[in-house]
């Protein structure tokens, strides 16, 4: 028993290296859409420390709204502009709705609210637009490619090019806008922020109107892998404990614990519970973020929680 | 005017003390209790008995027990369906290896065990809160279920991954479980628990640790420097919590559905009881009760109004609808009534104590 788990995925990884190396890349790859839906997440913590529970309920409604537009017969670009317009406009809706109602409340009481906004978005989405499984293509090449004598899924490797041109144009947004500067503000200390003469309401319009488009983004990637179906929304909850990983503060964060998850749930289901029965790809990130909680509860790249009474 | 203390003075300490401390709450209570035990059995159908009464009363100790952690010790949990599927699986597992066991003792037993995985799932809430523990409770959620599902021991080798609750009787010829009970008997015996498991809650709740676990909810570093000791106040709401909700998981599989599979207590089951005590009111016992009737009776409510709108085979609609119409809920209790419908019982009992006139 003892040999089984401990030695012997050991010696089937050193056995054929390259085949530990096509599953890490993989995973990492798979990593790099986990953090594509915890960018939303982290966006909304900074700028108005609401925990959005809703992130993946906005994925899948950003999704739908996109597949149910092309279904309508509309251009994928329009249907692209249009669908980033209904986010903004969610956006507006939950921060006139949802959040001005509860400016000063506790940090728990909007996150239940939030959980609130995601059943009510997954609802909403699926009665506008049905909840049959969707087959989405926009066009990225699938199967597999060849890179320096590795196999590797060319659709995952779009995909992080993808992640990677966001986090570039939103680490340009924060930091060379006036509209960034104030999100940045807003996040250090909303006092201050405000007294300076930053409109609070507007900053969270914004941001939640970008961690909308970031959604649409997540749900058209994660949508044509598997389909725009509920199950996204389930997905999306995995961001969770990339997020635990990686701060809940830290841009970079949430990229370096996706990649961790990504890359260590695929070799855990791999080498040690495949040949047992499997899927503990549904676990493995909680179970690691809650062993990691432990330890180092900030997160890797998470500010010191201090506390005084 | 109806709800009228004067003239109720108390003359001992006991008398101070009691849970219900007015005339009109314990003739209140003794009618409810009393309508419950004999007039619903002997009025209601069999359907009401078997598809509302039941589950409705095995999400109220659900959702009393949340409420002990999430209510009172302030610690967030979203693996309730992992906890509830603990209970049932032990349930399972004891009453197949030990049948001569009463199925209270069994029914006892697995809410211990299930105890027993809530404290070390609630290990982490010594260095965490808030919605960073709600993501850890999840890792309970999804690895219970998973275990359940994928670890052919647990169903005793079925090839399905069904457990099926074998006949067991509560007292000699009275069955409450299997194929054979009748609703009647299901129903009292649920009833029977429920009430009893809520008394004790409730006392819990006016007891020193209830006062501890409310002390670390409203500020816990607070209540750590005024004595109270973090670790047993925690743990112990988390193994009190989980008591009772291994209790009602087992209820589930054995007394209301007779078989269930783990998927059965998937993360929407941790949702919907987290609802129930949103709804209800937070850190109150009447409110699980409020919140659970109130989330079993939406889908009926939901389908019923579809069908007289003249939408036949609208369930998955009706589905979605009733997600539109939860969310809406929560959040609108959360801005106009944080505390839920235990609080509006409590104006309502202001209202009714000074009417007709305003003061």
């Amino acid at each position: 028993m003892l040999d089984l788990i401990l030695f012997e995925p050991i010696r089937e990884i050193f056995e054929y290296p390259p085949f530990f190396f096509e599953v890490l890349i993989g995973g990492l790859l798979t990593g790099v859409m986990y953090a594509l839906v915890a960018l939303g997440f982290v966006l909304i913590f900074k700028a108005s420390g609401v925990f959005n529970f809703a992130q993946g309920a906005m994925v899948l409604f950003a999704a739908l709204t996109f597949v149910g537009l092309i279904d309508l017969g509309i251009n994928m670009w329009l249907a692209l502009v249009l669908a980033a317009g209904v986010m903004v406009l969610l956006a507006f809706a939950i921060e006139r709705v949802v959040l001005r109602p509860l400016v000063g409340q506790a940090p728990i009481s909007l996150f239940m609210a939030t959980i609130g906004i995601a059943f009510f978005l997954d609802g909403f989405g699926q009665t506008i637009w049905g909840s049959d499984v969707e087959v989405l293509d926009v066009g990225i090449p699938d199967g597999p490619i060849i890179v320096g004598g590795l196999f590797m899924n060319a659709f995952d490797v779009y995909a992080a090019l993808v992640c990677g041109v966001l986090v570039a144009a939103l680490a340009l947004f924060f930091q060379y806008t006036a509209t960034g500067r104030a999100l940045r503000a807003v996040a250090d200390d909303h006092t201050a922020a405000m007294s300076v003469g930053i409109p609070l309401n507007r900053i969270w319009t914004i941001v939640w109107a970008v961690a909308g488009i970031v959604g649409l983004v997540a749900g058209i990637m994660w949508g044509s892998k598997l389909g725009v179906q509920f199950t996204l929304s389930l997905i999306a909850l995995k961001a969770l404990p990339v997020l635990i990983l990686g701060g809940f503060t830290s841009v970079p964060g949430a990229i370096v614990g996706g990649l961790i998850i990504g890359a260590g749930e695929k070799i855990f289901e791999v080498f040690w519970v495949g040949l047992h029965g499997g899927a503990a790809e549904d676990w493995f990130a909680y179970m690691l973020a809650m062993v990691f909680l432990l330890f180092r509860p900030q997160g890797l790249f998470g500010e010191k929680i201090i506390e005084r009474v | 005017m109806f709800y009228f203390e004067t003239g109720q003075y108390k003359t001992s300490y006991a008398a101070d003390q009691q849970i219900f401390p007015l005339v009109q709450d314990r003739v209140g209570i003794a009618v409810i209790v009393l309508l419950a035990f004999v007039a619903v059995p002997l009025l209601a159908s069999p359907y009401w008995l078997g598809t509302i009464m039941v589950p409705f009363l095995i999400f109220a100790l659900a959702a009393i027990g949340l409420n002990l952690l999430t209510g009172y010790a302030g610690q967030l949990s979203l693996g309730t369906g992992g906890f509830m599927a603990t209970g049932a699986f032990a349930a399972y597992k004891l009453t197949t290896a030990f049948p001569e066991l009463n199925i209270v003792v069994v029914l006892l037993l697995s809410g211990t065990i299930t105890a027993l995985v809530g404290v070390l799932f609630g290990l982490p809430s010594l260095r965490i809160k808030g919605f960073y523990l709600a993501v850890a409770t999840l890792a309970a959620q999804f690895f219970l279920v998973w275990l359940y599902n994928k670890v052919p021991w647990f169903t005793n080798y079925s090839a399905s991954g069904v457990i099926s609750a074998p006949p067991r009787d509560v007292v000699p010829g009275v069955q409450v479980t299997g194929a054979a009970a009748s609703t009647e008997a299901k129903y009292l015996f649920v009833l029977t628990l429920v009430v009893v498991l809520a008394w004790v809650a409730k006392n819990l709740t006016r007891s020193k640790l209830g006062r501890s676990w409310m002390a670390i909810r409203d500020m816990d570093i607070a209540a750590e420097i005024i004595g109270i000791r973090p670790t047993t106040t925690k743990l112990s709401a988390f193994a009190i919590s989980s008591f009772y909700i291994g209790i009602a998981g087992a209820l589930w599989a054995f007394v209301h559905t007779g078989s269930v599979e783990a998927l059965a207590f998937e993360i929407n089951v941790s949702f919907a009881v987290l609802f129930m005590i949103i709804i209800g009111g937070l850190g109150t016992i009447l409110g699980g009760f409020l919140g659970a009737a109130f989330i079993v009776l939406l889908p009926i409510l939901v389908n019923t109004t579809l069908l007289a709108l003249g939408l036949q085979n609208a369930i998955e609609l009706a589905g979605h609808i009733e997600f539109m119409i939860m969310g809406a809920l929560i959040v609108a209790f959360l801005i106009f009534e944080p505390h839920g419908m235990a609080r509006m019982w409590q104006i309502l009992k202001q209202k009714l104590r000074t009417w007709p006139f305003p003061y």
